[in-house]
């Protein structure tokens, strides 16, 4: 594992958060209806993150939830160590909202499809939506997000690595090369 | 840590860790079962199958509840209407099941160490439903997961199981997971109900029920079992009652907090009073609706440790 170049640091993740905020609140015309739901386990803070800036931007709070979608993965038993199941905090209904789903890269879009079958379990949102900090392309699923706070071309045998102050103690972005 | 374990037999061969994260995983499981759709598809495209050679009800639709919120595919044998009653032995309906390409057999055997046993003897995943009197490992892991969810830790604490502790399985599995997390157990019986040895498994004993629960933060009541009784070691129904039976007035001298747990199914007025068992202290439903969550976990992970196995064997 080689570290090959720093995409984002502390101060290009927080003004890319804010421009997401931003457009998720134009196309939603305001925060009526709006919820947001971050993907553990770097997606639930950053989904926080996103709270926090509408709310700067608003002085009104979107409700935020947190969701793990260990249960729903296609790829239960391929993966090497074996996943933790942790908690699903929703406490809002769904149903008839505007989700935006929160993650920190989109790849494959493998788990952006099991997202989206453990929500529709949650309810019938009225929409839901799709922010990332990273798209490093690759896609294997017809999925694309809404809403991108950097597109990174990436080669297969690269990792893209978010790291963010509240689980790894500093905010920044980084290519690895495996 | 990982789990690597295929089948779940028994607390007395776990870790601390692993007894740990299976509480931990039942934490993350008990949302599923508040949500308005109870289904995750975890266990999608899996057979379960309750083998049970004993009358059960509670366990064996724990088993299936906990079975079917993963979408798993249950199918429940009672051997009283099974080719058991033709003479087929335990191995060769294990094998019939795993012939039929089944994920998980859960068994519920009248015999200690049946279920060691067959899990020998099949490569699917065996979960220990209740063997003789030697274990009933999901019975402790949610009563120590309801004490947990209502103490907030195992370590420490002074738990009192009460009751016949020489015929009950699910004394010893509680005993074993108790004092692995720290806790402090005392058994109280008639003497008749206490089995020689069970002071080298670390727990104390009395035959005091006023001592017993004393300085106790929670008091596990085990079902007296007169079903059983063959061996005249049971004392009469109504004296049992006077001298063990859990009242408001017994509680009065114990800690205000103090958590009363059944597992079930109770005789009012014999181990406890329906005031006990309906009353404050009492989390005796609550251990039910954590019995789903705890099983959940225990499914999800050995069927996991179990295709992990599997995926090993086909890459050597």
């Amino acid at each position: 594992m080689r570290e090959k170049a720093k995409i984002l640091d502390k101060e290009a993740i927080s003004r890319a958060l804010m421009r997401i905020a931003h457009e998720v609140m134009e196309k939603n015309k305001g925060i009526k209806d709006l919820c947001l739901i971050g993907m553990r386990t770097r997606g639930a803070y950053l989904a926080k993150r996103l709270g926090g800036c509408i709310e700067k931007i608003d002085q009104a709070t979107v409700p935020v939830g947190i969701l793990d979608i260990t249960l729903y993965r296609d790829d239960l038993t391929l993966i090497a160590a074996q996943p933790i199941v942790h908690k699903t905090e929703i406490d809002f209904d769904i149903t008839d909202k505007n989700v935006v789903l929160v993650d920190d890269v989109l790849y494959t879009g493998r788990t952006v499809r099991a997202a989206l079958d453990a929500l529709i379990d949650f309810g019938r949102p009225k929409s839901i939506q799709l922010a990332v900090l990273v798209d490093r392309g690759h896609r294997e699923l017809p999925i694309r997000a809404d809403y991108v706070g950097k597109n990174i071309p990436t080669a297969q045998n690269e990792t893209v690595e978010v790291q963010l102050e509240e689980v790894d103690g500093r905010d920044e972005v980084v290519i690895v090369e495996k | 840590m990982a789990w690597t374990r295929k089948d779940l037999l028994g607390l007395e061969e776990l870790s601390k860790e692993e007894i740990e994260f299976i509480l931990a995983t039942a934490a993350s499981f008990k949302e599923v079962s508040t949500r308005e759709i109870k289904k995750v598809p975890a266990l999608r495209g899996k057979t379960v199958v309750n083998l049970f050679y004993e009358p059960s009800t509670r366990t064996r639709v724990s088993f299936e509840v906990a079975a079917k919120r993963l979408s798993a595919d249950v199918i429940n044998i009672a051997t009283e209407t099974s080719s058991v009653k033709k003479g087929e032995t335990l191995i060769d309906t294990g094998r019939n099941i795993e012939a039929l390409k089944a994920d998980i057999i859960v068994v519920r055997h009248n015999c200690s160490g049946a279920s060691a046993m067959l899990a020998r003897h099949v490569g699917i995943s065996v979960v220990n439903a209740g063997d003789g009197w030697h274990e009933h490992p999901t019975q402790a892991l949610l009563d120590i997961f309801t004490l947990k969810e209502k103490l907030g830790r195992i370590e420490g604490l002074n738990v009192s199981i009460v009751g016949d502790i020489a015929h009950s399985r699910v004394a010893r599995s509680n005993i074993w997971g108790l004092t692995k997390l720290g806790a402090k157990v005392t058994v109280c019986a008639p003497k008749t109900l206490i089995p020689p040895g069970i002071e080298q498994m670390g727990a104390n004993v009395t035959n005091d029920i006023d001592e017993a629960l004393r300085n106790a933060d929670a008091v596990n009541v085990l079902r007296m079992q007169f079903e059983r009784d063959e061996t005249a070691v049971f004392p009469e129904q109504l004296e049992y009652f006077k001298r063990f039976g859990i009242t408001e007035e017994r509680l009065q001298k114990a800690r205000k907090n103090i958590i009363v747990m059944h597992p079930g199914p109770i005789n009012r007025g014999i181990e406890m009073s329906s005031e006990v068992a309906d009353g404050v202290n009492s989390v005796i439903l609550e251990q039910v609706t954590n019995g789903i969550a705890v099983r959940m976990s225990v499914l999800f992970l050995v069927a996991q440790a179990r295709d992990n196995i599997k995926k090993n064997e086909n890459i050597n």
